[in-house]
């Protein structure tokens, strides 16, 4: 029997050491092709490639290096705007038309030549489709009734926009920069568009190309769209019809990736480029890895959280002041958002014209005391915050939950999956919410609009986040809300926004806690790899390898 | 749920065995159909009174209200639940699983995608676990008490203790970071990703059977990590099974009987009393099979593998629930399949079960 048994073992060593060593055999690692760069990035918000409904951060990165917009911002300086298919433009005197003048002789990828009917193709189907964020065209006054009016060719290169009243122009430009400004191929999309029935809720007997650009490209950036599958790949290939200078290199894939030791090994390894979405840890690993760098940029993300005005404690103004004083910001900053977020108290994020770097509330739990027995609360009181269960706002919840107890506040955290945490909060039955809110679109008017205009407090309002926490916004910061999107001169705008800052800071049930910081770790044989200032601006067409 | 056995006697008459038959045959359907319908009502039901609003889930937060009223209008919310579940019964019945709103693709196209995956994973990793864990578990069960006894209820141990994601990473850290030996999360290398077009999505298959020798064997470098660590664990469950059913075995009095009529060891051991443990140890390996084709969420996201785990998460996750009842069709469907095909095995291996 002994003998019987040892051959059998023998034999599985003998097997398990076959296995190992057909692995071992296994050719050296191929590092990333030479004229590829390869991404590690989780992608999984994407649900559609149509820039007409698009509304996620991921897709509105792809975008931008696939499609071409009338204007782009000017890296150098956000609060500024460049010409991308637009050569010149010209506002009105009464500041209502806006004449664009396209660059001559330009081209889609597919070859077709690139006319003012496009563009103006391109704004039509956004406002038909009417899709999430089509109201970043539709709020300057475009209805499908009024579009061929409004948004028309007049030559082959004179597109002219004409909006409903003399908003300020920077405003309007901003909002062309959005991933709905993309210019699509009118040619093209006309070959895919699928017959639809007109109906109430749609009236119009085609879907404009919707079906067929939710994977499908039409676009002349400097990367064309070769492919996406969901949570798998993404590629692009150089555009060779694109006018301006040539990509470097030849292919970009960005290969979903969840997690973040994942992203680090894969990039330790030479298998991808860029890794995209690491945590403190990791990025620590990357930094101090010599053949490894790594690279940040504010985003115009901010995390706040904000106190429900129906809950009768909350809606006292001491006690939302000695909220701002119950969170431990240098904590939080040093800990849990290291080189993820940087502590920002103000509604603007940085980078967007009118910011205001101020920072005026630390942890003081003798004030906030002070100020909760102002309010008749000495003895504190009970309350609940809705959590979503990811980092970084889940660390937070739990450092704030200390510091209210300094002061007898004792908070309960209810922790959610997100969408079951916003589902509760756009219904109102929250107490405190924490989260994140990010622009709609680069321009002031995106944080200034949902964090003070609130025309309607009934339960049948508009979704901004003053009605969200069915805050009474005094009216006329409201009115100057408005008043800052028809200043025409910029530089007042800016002051504008600025002194609605310091009174959102003072006076609000926001308390704001950061500004998102976004991190990738990149091979050091990458030369001209940056992030923008915003998660349209990724772009990596100057991207070349050593 | 198991198809219950119809053992005929072996006295009676054909027509009463045919009568038998067709009997076994209904039962068999209502069981499929009662089933599906459970499956189907208990997700779609479920899936409509969790505390998320499904058009949020679709447009996101920023969508104005009046296309979240006209998104809802025409994704059939409006309507009473159980009409919503009578139109998606029709839908599918006529094999319109509706459209995925994270892939936008139809579920139905997403799951011959995802599934096979999932699928090619699974059979390697079940492959492996089976054909070292039972030799392992005989072992064991032989040598009971012995030093590899000891060796293989500590290996079955860390098994069954260790969380599959922590020993995951570990894996990567030293098979992949470390020695090189395997390659990186995902199914196949980013140049293969342009060049290699799959057919039936089974990578391994679909290489060979192109003759592309090369994709073949990066495939192969690229699945044998999370297959190994799936097929560890199973490995773990299986030698348990292996080892408690061959003690049993070597207790009964046939193996007495054998020993005393002078047959080898080897004979007995893999002859004899494995034969008759193999009768539930096919059970357990189904189980154990049917187990990882429903798709390891876990495995899946450390090795970046697109398979149906990590799609139903996915989905569920985004209250995107045509793609969460379709993958709950194919789980039940796994089931399905798997204990029928372990009732013919059994009755193959059992000769008893067997109508005469």
């Amino acid at each position: 029997m002994m003998h019987s048994m040892n051959t059998h073992f023998r034999m599985l060593t003998a097997s398990a050491a076959m296995a190992l060593i057909l692995m071992a055999g296994a050719p050296a690692f191929a590092e990333t092709p030479a004229d590829t760069l390869v991404e590690g990035f989780a992608f999984d918000d994407i649900i559609t490639m149509d820039p007409g409904e698009a509304f996620e951060l991921s897709t509105a990165e792809i975008t931008a290096n696939t499609y071409s917009y009338l204007v782009r911002l000017d890296l150098n300086d956000t609060s500024k705007i460049v010409g991308d298919l637009a050569e010149s433009w010209t506002v009105s005197d009464d500041g209502l038309t806006y004449t664009f003048k396209l660059k001559p002789g330009l081209t889609f990828a597919s070859g077709n030549p690139i006319t003012a009917e496009d563009v103006a193709y391109s704004f039509e189907r956004v406002v038909k489709l009417d899709k999430s964020p089509a109201f970043i065209l539709t709020q300057f006054g475009l209805t499908g009734d009024n579009i061929a009016e409004k948004a028309k060719a007049t030559d082959a290169n004179t597109f002219v926009f004409t909006v409903d009243k003399a908003y300020a122009p920077s405003f309007v430009l901003n909002c062309l920069t959005a991933t709905v400004g993309s210019v699509v191929d009118k040619k093209l999309v006309l070959e895919h568009v699928a017959a639809v029935t007109p109906s109430d809720e749609y009236k119009y007997d085609n879907d404009f190309g919707n079906a067929w650009l939710k994977t499908g490209y039409a676009g002349s950036g400097a990367f064309k769209l070769r492919e996406w599958r969901a949570n798998e790949v993404i590629v692009l290939e150089r555009n060779d019809n694109y006018a301006g200078e040539k990509t470097p290199l030849a292919r970009v894939i960005y290969r979903h990736m969840k997690e973040s030791s994942g992203q680090r090994l894969a990039l330790e390894n030479g298998d991808i480029d860029v890794a995209r979405n690491l945590e403190p840890g990791d990025l620590e690993a990357v930094a101090k890895n010599a053949d490894l760098a790594s690279t940040s940029a504010p985003k115009g993300t901010v995390y706040y959280f904000s106190l429900n005005q129906k809950n009768p404690n909350l809606a006292k103004p001491e006690v939302a002041e000695a909220f701002k004083y119950l969170v431990d910001y240098d904590a939080i900053g040093s800990t849990l958002i290291k080189g993820i977020g940087e502590i920002h108290q103000t509604f603007l994020p940085k980078g967007v014209l009118g910011e205001l770097d101020e920072n005026p509330y630390k942890l003081d739990v003798a004030k906030a005391k002070e100020l909760l027995a102002k309010a008749g609360l000495a003895d504190g009181f009970t309350v609940t915050m809705d959590v979503r269960n990811t980092q970084p706002v889940t660390g937070i919840a739990e450092s704030v939950q200390q510091t209210l107890a300094q002061a007898n506040i004792k908070m309960e955290i209810i922790p959610g999956d997100g969408k079951q945490t916003l589902t509760k909060y756009r219904a109102r039955t929250h107490d405190i919410y924490i989260g994140q809110w990010g622009q709609d679109y680069f321009d002031p008017n995106s944080n200034a609009e949902t964090f003070t205009v609130n025309m309607d407090n009934s339960d049948e309002g508009t979704k901004t986040l003053a009605w969200r926490n069915a805050w009474e916004v005094p009216k006329e910061w409201t009115e100057q809300s408005k008043a800052a999107l028809l200043e025409k001169d910029a530089a007042k705008r800016a002051d504008m926004y600025k002194d609605l800052q310091k009174k959102v800071l003072e006076n609000s049930p926001f308390v704001i806690i950061f500004q998102q910081t976004e991190v990738a770790g990149y091979s050091g044989k990458l030369k001209g790899f940056k992030l923008g200032p915003s998660f349209d601006t990724n772009y990596v067409w100057t991207v070349s390898k050593d | 749920m198991t198809i219950p056995d119809i053992i005929v006697p072996s006295a009676g008459r054909s027509r009463a065995r045919a009568k038998a038959r067709t009997y076994a045959v209904l039962r068999f359907l209502v069981v499929i159909v009662t089933t599906y319908l459970g499956l189907l009502s208990v997700t779609f039901f479920i899936g409509r009174v969790i505390p998320v609003d499904p058009v949020l889930a679709i447009l996101g937060d920023r969508a104005p209200a009046h296309v979240v009223e006209r998104t809802r209008e025409l994704m059939g919310f409006n309507e009473p639940l159980y009409y919503q579940f009578y139109i998606y019964l029709k839908d599918a019945l006529t094999g319109n699983f509706g459209t995925s709103v994270l892939t936008t693709n139809p579920v139905l196209d997403d799951i011959r995608r995802v599934f096979p995956a999932t699928m090619e994973l699974a059979t390697l990793g079940t492959l492996i676990g089976s054909l070292i864990g039972v030799p392992l578990g005989v072992l064991a069960a032989v040598r009971r008490g012995s030093i590899a006894d000891q060796f293989v209820r500590v290996i079955g141990l860390i098994g069954y203790s260790v969380p599959i994601f922590w020993l995951g990473l570990l894996a990567l850290v030293l098979f992949y970071a470390k020695l090189r030996w395997v390659a990186y999360p995902g199914r196949i290398d980013i140049v293969y990703e342009y060049t290699f077009t799959p057919v039936t999505g089974f990578y391994l298959f679909d290489s060979l059977w192109q003759g592309q020798w090369d994709v073949f064997k990066d495939a192969f470098r690229h699945i044998i990590l999370p297959a190994g660590l799936l097929g560890y664990f199973s490995l773990a469950y299986i030698s348990r099974m292996t080892r408690s059913f061959m003690l049993n075995e070597l207790q009964q009095e046939y193996i007495v009987a054998a020993r005393a009529k002078g047959l080898s060891e080897t004979r007995i051991i893999w002859g004899h009393a494995l034969r008759n443990a193999a009768v539930p140890l096919v059970t357990v390996i189904a189980l154990s099979y049917a187990g990882l084709l429903e798709g390891s969420v876990l495995t899946e996201t450390v090795f970046s593998w697109p398979g149906l785990g990590l799609y139903i998460t996915n989905s569920l996750q985004n209250a995107d629930m045509n793609a969460v009842l379709g993958g709950t069709i194919v789980i039940g469907s796994v089931f399905i399949a798997i204990n029928l095909l372990s009732d013919l095995l059994y009755r193959t291996l059992d000769p008893r079960t067997r109508a005469r």
